[in-house]
Formats: C-alpha cells, structure tokens, sequence
C-alpha cells in the first residue's frame, strides 16, 4: 500500500480540458501512453490541482471561446497559466492562447501570447493552388535565428520531424521569441508551436503524429515530473529551516 | 503539400478481408496484426471499414478499434454502418479519430451538418461509392454498391461538402479490389471541384496506379488495400492461425494473389513516391 501511496505522489496527474468540443480520447490515451494519469475534466478544481494541464480543441475559434467562457473556465485556464506549471495548447487550443482571432469576425481569445490567429493566405505550390484546411503530415523545425529546442518540450524532436496537421488557420506570434516551431504549406510559412514561459502549445497533434508526436507527450511528462520534484525539495527546504529556526 | 497513403482494412467480424468490387470477401488474417505493421512501416492513416454493418445494422467492429487504438498514434478513421450521432460518438470513444458516413448521409443529408457541428468538420468524412453511368457522369450508391441513389457524384460531393464535410471518401465500385487502377477521371472531378481534401480508393493494383491518381487524378490521399495486404499476408505464414469457419478462406490456404494484383512493401512504396518526386512523410 506505501508504495501506491508513493506511486500516487510522483504520478503525473494531466487534466484534459474538456469543454464541449472535439475528441479527447486521443489525447487521454496518448497522456496515458507516455506515463501521465488524465482526466478528462471540466472542472476549474481539476484544472487547477492539475501538475500538467491540455487545452485540446477543433471546430470554430468563436464558438470554442463561448464555450470556454459558459463553463467558466477562462479564469481557471488563466489562473493556472500563472502557477508556473505547463499548460499545453492543441491545435485549436494553440490559436484560443492567442490574443484575437480574425475566423469569421474578430474574436479576443485568452491573451496569454500576444498575436493574431489568421486564415491560410492562398498557399500555392507551383501552379497548383493547395487546399485548406491542411489535413495532413507536414515537418516542423526550429525559427531561423530563434530559440533551438533543447530544454523545450521538443527537446528530443528532430528537425524537420513530421507531424500530423488539420487547420485553416494559423498563430502569427507578435514577439518572435514565442514562435517555437515553423512550417511551410506550399509557398506559406507559419507559425506551428508557440512558447512562452510554462505556456506551449502546437498547431499540429501530437497525439496523432506517430511515436515523434509521442515523443512531445514524455517530455511533457518528464517536465511536470521535474516540477513536482522540485517544488517537493523546496517544501522539504522550507519545512528544515522552520525546524531549524524553531530549535 | 505531402500526400496521405492510407491502408484501408475491411473488417467483417474478426477478420480483415477482402473483395472484388466489395463482394465475395476472402479472410486475409487479424486486422490488428496489419495495424501494427502498417503503423510501423510509415502509414499515415488508418481507415477500418465494416463491410458487413450497413447490410445488417449491426456494428462489431468498435471492440477492434479499440485494441489498435490503445498502440497506434495515426489518425484512425472508422466506418461501416454508422448511422446516428450515437453511433458516431461510440466510434470515436472507441479510438476513432475520424468517422467515414456513407449511407445514412444520403438518407439523411442533415447528418453531415449535425455532426460536423458537434464534433467539428475535420472528424467527418463523407464516403461516397460511385459507379460510372456515361463517358462523364458517376451515380452515387450505397450498401457497397447495391443500391443506386440517383444522386450525381460530383454534385453530391459538393452538397457534402458544404453541410460540413470535412473529407471525401471517394470510391469507384467497379474498380475496387480489381486492380485495374483508380477511376482517374472520377476523382480529378471532384479533387478539382473542392476546396477539401479528396481521398482516392478503389482500383489499385500496382504503385504505378498510386502514382497515377496522384498526378492525373490529383489525389490528395490515396487509400489502397489488396497491394498492401496480399505482401503482409504473404509475410505471414499461411494455415498456422485457425481461421475455420470464418468464412472464403482460399487465401489463407492456397495463398494465391488475385490476378492483377501485385504486392507491395508500405515502405517501399513511398520510396518509390519520393523517388518520383512526389513528396509524402518518410518514416525512420
């Protein structure tokens, strides 16, 4: 029993954000997959208890954040964006992070990276016009003259590593520092992983793009592990020197 | 842009199989076993097919979803059958990362909409049999070609496409499991009519043809099955597993390939595709 009990301190708990849109199974069992235990939860408490937090999603930017907004969980997602854990954005859940988006009207979203989400601009590739939305693999790599990725969650993805993509519309960061990952379609560069402190978030799926993608999922768990590990030593710090200053 | 190549798995019970024109369906093994295989050697999606659910409305085939799913990291899409939200929703609590409507679509055009609103267009796939009527006019069908709906094809895909569709699904009947090559000028129609991606199936029977309906037929995916399946079943000793009374199993005992059709390596196939200059995901 002692040592389910301490099995249950170090496990990773990831709280999947669940308001009412899109397939969560995929991402639950790829938390799963990686060591991770994930509750698919629409509860600020969940949320906020959570050592890793998924904010998944498909369909319209608009609705999504009207979604967001009748759950009441705009408050908790930006609360814990401030805890300093990881909060990891997912397709649709990358451009909601964004400060506005321009998908049938302008729309504000929750601001937590400075920047529009924009629709594909008629990417062409030769003579051909492509479609969008873009369903399909596609390689991300680090930006030019950017960040590299080591100590990131992509620490262990190679450069132009392909992932699994469905969208009409992309995240255009403000400050180029937050831009952790660009792509091409056709003759369009975008924006396809976005960083900023403990707030990632990536247009493609991880979940959905083979053991790369899965690859993403265990430096997200190793990531909140480190975090639990070390707020866990400073309790145990904090905890010594009151002994100390009591003897 | 890199082009999808999409093994297609026709389930029917516990059994991957496989027809002629989606009938007279010979056993070809255990769907999870190519699953796997095809998952490792760089598919890029997974499509599950019942092929016995629209023709008796039962649907076997979640429980198999389930156990690939637990492994396989690819979008799976799942069809056959599926008639209802309902049922979409146990599709894709199952491990379904997309769901293929075919018959009920038609049916109930209102499907498309409803779906696509609650589980977003990206999550519905619209399958459309076609079987050609002229020189330049294709019928949609349902129950694997049994039942002719009068629809155009063309017009179809676009009315789909506008309630919501997030892909098409298109296959020619008369092609499928023939290897007599994908419907070129059907799916050039409709890849060129739509702004969503097209998936081509039904007719190849060598990589020449993959390559082809990519080129003319300007495919976005290209689903394939017996070139696919017949060098895995191949690979696999034949007559070990029991697959008595599991229906045509003269495959599994002669381990004859249909004429026509020439097996083909996943891996080696893509090789051959970027060798072609036609650019899709390598895997390591």
């Amino acid at each position: 029993m002692s040592e389910n009990g301490q099995e249950s301190r170090t496990a990773v708990s990831a709280a999947i954000v669940d308001y009412g849109l899109g397939n969560l199974f995929s991402v639950s069992r790829a938390c799963g997959h990686a060591g991770m235990s994930p509750v698919i939860t629409s509860s600020a408490d969940d949320i906020l208890a959570a050592d890793i937090v998924f904010l998944p999603g498909v369909g319209a930017f608009g609705d999504a954040m009207d979604a967001l907004r009748r759950a009441d969980l705009v408050k908790p997602l930006l609360d814990y964006a401030q805890s300093g854990k990881p909060l990891v954005g997912i397709c649709l859940g990358l451009q909601l992070l964004m400060s506005e988006s321009r998908e049938f009207g302008v729309h504000d979203g929750l601001g937590l990276i400075e920047g529009p989400v924009v629709r594909f601009d008629n990417p062409r590739e030769g003579d051909r016009a492509l479609k969008v939305p873009q369903v399909g693999w596609n390689r991300i790599s680090p930006p030019a003259g950017g960040p590299d990725w080591s100590g990131t969650l992509l620490d262990t993805t190679g450069n132009g590593e392909y992932m699994y993509f469905v969208h009409s519309y992309h995240a255009c960061p403000a400050s180029p520092s937050t831009i952790l990952a660009i792509s091409r379609y056709g003759d369009r560069e975008f924006c396809s992983a976005v960083r900023s402190d403990n707030v990632y978030a990536f247009q493609f799926h991880p979940e959905k793009s083979g053991p790369a993608g899965l690859e993403i999922y265990r430096s997200a768990a190793k990531l909140a592990a480190g975090l639990i590990e070390q707020s866990s030593k400073r309790n145990i710090t904090i905890e010594s020197c009151q002994q100390l200053s009591a003897d | 842009m890199n082009v999808r190549i999409i093994p297609r798995m026709d389930i029917k019970g516990p059994n991957l199989v496989k027809g002629i024109n989606l009938e007279g369906l010979r056993v070809l093994g255990k769907p999870e076993y190519f699953a796997t295989v095809y998952y490792e050697k760089g598919a890029d999606e997974l499509l599950y097919m019942d092929a016995v659910a629209s023709l008796y409305g039962r649907n076997s085939l979640l429980h198999i979803v389930e156990k690939t799913a637990a492994d396989i990291f690819i979008p799976l899409t799942v069809g056959g059958g599926l008639r209802t939200i309902d049922d979409i929703r146990a599709a894709l609590r199952a491990g379904a990362d997309k769901v293929a409507i075919n018959t009920a679509a038609v049916h109930n055009p209102n499907l498309i909409r409803e779906a696509s609103l609650k589980f977003g267009s990206s999550t519905i796939v619209v399958s459309i049999d076609a079987v050609q009527r002229s020189a330049d006019s294709y019928e949609v069908c349902t129950d694997y070609g049994r039942e002719c709906t009068g629809l155009d094809a063309v017009e179809w895909a676009c009315r789909a496409c506008e309630l919501g569709a997030g892909e098409i699904l298109l296959t020619a009947v008369r092609r499928e499991g023939t290897g007599t090559g994908y419907d070129l000028t059907l799916t050039r129609r409709i890849a060129e009519a739509l702004p969503i991606p097209v998936i081509a199936c039904g007719g190849a029977g060598r990589t020449e043809d993959v390559i082809r309906v990519i080129r003319e037929g300007k495919a976005d995916a290209v689903c394939a099955a017996s070139i696919f399946h017949y060098h895995e079943a191949s690979a696999v000793a034949c007559g070990k597993a029991d697959f008595s009374d599991e229906g045509n199993v003269t495959f599994l005992k002669t381990g004859k390939v249909p004429s026509g059709i020439k097996p083909v390596d996943l891996r080696d196939l893509k090789r051959t595709l970027e060798a072609g200059d036609i650019a899709c995901r390598m895997c390591a």
